[in-house]
């Protein structure tokens, strides 16, 4: 018998899991306890066989009232694909103005997952953009 | 520099999340509504919280700081507040007079009701007094977070954190993720401060080393930060002998509490309450001065937005009744006193009316507790509980209570 005890992200509630498996977690051969809600279930076995994360960073805007504005990818991706899509995003240059949900990226780091913009900038006022 | 008077039904001072909805239910109730923020944008400091975790409360599911923001936003437009940015409140005398300041123009305002929603400041190394030089690359977390993610500026190279609330949590992951190397979090506290879930996916992940019950004794540099002085404490609070190490670094952040910013309020001759820092006021948030409301990190600090914005949306309501002239929102009605008791750190609100309506209250326990019910007793009577599986010091509390007789005041208590 494996066991863990492992922490859930998905609300702010934050409940502690206690997690026991034999051979493999799946979701039918996997007890879970301490769950407040049935998402537990489905955090706990994910996490054992393929964390899930969101990522959540800033990428440049040319000619906007700010010089960055915020995205993030539209859903978790595999917490081992993170770096692949921060480094993906290094090169993104975006031109203002850009409104929340605009695609900045597809299919980011190989994920299949689109990084959206999550904050509005308008265009700096009698700047020119391309 | 031109001057004018104006007035409105209701001036809310702040455009973060509390005061947003503030102005929004306000709005609701019919009322004419001015929301007034110095800063050039509203959503206050939710448009730095880039990270995501908001609004599952609120919308039901899970946005960054700035996408709830521009919700708020969108439905104060449409609510028909008037949004004014850029302009400081100078001045707010107990008659509800604003004297505002934006570039090139001073304007007094009427107001019928007043709602207070400035927010909080951080505590910083000059309140904490940490011995040591004075060279740069130490920080408070929020402006370590505004540099990172509004203006594009790296702050350092090897970091170390001390305090364990979220902020500074949320940071740890994000410098990381800015290629910075974050040596450890330093929480004085045999416990962390921030929430459990900041604990799993901000340190764990990056196997980022917590050190529970040290702190940071001396800090080291002449120009920069160069290492810092870590020491362990005991339960009372002293240094443990010979347990002092150094950590290399460059910066230092703090995240070491928050404090609710009250100048104005002070001004205007709003009661404090020692331990939250934010106003006393009564269960529709009005506080000791007539027609003056406090809600979101001003009143008490708050660990989620979501919570914020909804008393900001209660006290808004109540403000607006006031200023349409009910004035059954607190003097003359017979009020009891609600007081924090055993394993309570504090209650909000500090008193409330005897009357057949519910009213909830917001509260923190004061040290990390197992299977704990939160019972709130007027006179010896039960009159409102709550059971959880566990009770945490960062996460606030809401208990629903009902006093309809006058039954004496309510003391709240863990057991």
């Amino acid at each position: 018998m494996n066991e863990r005890t492992m922490t859930c992200i998905l609300c702010p509630n934050g409940c502690e899991l206690h997690v026991a498996w034999e051979d493999e977690p799946t979701k039918d051969a996997i007890s879970v306890d301490g769950n407040l809600c049935p998402k537990g279930l489905v955090y706990a076995v994910d996490e054992l066989t393929h964390p899930m994360r969101t990522l959540t960073t800033s990428v440049l805007v040319r000619g906007g009232v700010q010089r960055l504005t915020s995205v993030k990818t539209a859903s978790a991706v595999p917490r081992d694909a993170l770096s692949a899509v921060r480094a993906a995003l290094r090169s993104v240059v975006l031109c203002a103005p850009v409104a929340i949900g605009d695609v900045v990226l597809t299919n980011a780091g190989g994920t299949a997952v689109d990084v959206v913009v999550t904050r509005a900038v308008p265009k700096k006022p009698g700047e020119a953009t391309s | 520099m031109t001057e004018s008077i104006r007035t409105v039904d209701v001036a809310v001072i702040g455009g973060g999340p509390a005061g947003l909805a503030a102005a929004e239910a306000a709005a609701g109730e019919g009322a004419d509504v001015l929301l007034i923020d110095r800063n050039p944008q509203l959503g206050g400091i939710l448009n730095q919280c880039i990270h995501d975790g908001f609004g599952l409360h609120a919308f039901g599911e899970i946005l960054t700081g700035p996408e709830f923001a521009d919700r708020y936003m969108q439905r104060a437009r449409e609510a028909g507040v008037q949004l004014q940015t850029q302009t400081l409140v100078a001045r707010l005398t107990p008659e509800r007079h604003l004297v505002c300041s934006r570039p090139g123009e001073r304007e007094t305002l009427r107001a019928g009701a007043t709602v207070l929603a400035m927010g909080c400041r951080e505590r910083t190394r000059g309140m904490i007094r940490i011995p040591g030089t004075r060279p740069a690359g130490v920080y408070t977390a929020g402006t370590a977070q505004y540099l990172t993610n509004m203006a594009n500026v790296r702050i350092g190279r090897r970091v170390v954190i001390l305090g364990s609330g979220d902020i500074g949590l949320i940071m740890a992951r994000r410098l990381t993720w800015e290629g910075a190397e974050v040596v450890a979090v330093v929480e004085k506290l045999p416990y962390p401060s921030g929430l459990p879930r900041n604990i799993n996916q901000c340190l764990l992940d990056y196997d980022i080393p917590l050190y529970l019950s040290h702190s940071v004794t001396c800090i080291h540099g002449k120009d920069r930060v160069e290492r810092v002085t870590v020491a362990r404490f005991d339960e009372t609070g002293c240094v443990v002998p010979g347990s002092e190490f150094d950590l290399s670094c460059d910066t230092l952040l703090l995240s070491v509490g928050l404090i609710p910013e009250n100048e104005l309020s002070r001004q205007a001759g709003v009661a404090l309450d020692r331990t939250t820092g934010g106003a006393e006021v009564q269960d529709a948030y009005m506080t000791n001065v007539p027609g003056v409301f406090s809600c979101g990190n001003v009143l008490h600090i708050h660990d989620l937005a979501d919570w914020a914005a909804e008393e900001g949306g209660r006290a808004g309501v109540a403000a607006a009744r006031y200023a349409g002239g009910d004035r059954g929102t607190g003097n003359g009605e017979r009020t009891v006193a609600i007081e924090p008791g055993e394993g309570v750190r504090y209650v909000v609100p500090q008193r409330m009316r005897v009357s057949e309506s519910a009213v909830l209250l917001s509260l923190r326990v004061t040290a990390p507790r197992g299977a704990t019910t939160i019972r709130a007793a007027a006179g010896g009577v039960t009159v409102g509980e709550l059971r959880l599986r566990k009770a945490h010091p960062a996460t606030m509390e809401q208990l629903e209570v009902r006093v309809r007789d006058a039954d004496g005041d309510v003391e709240v208590t863990c057991t």
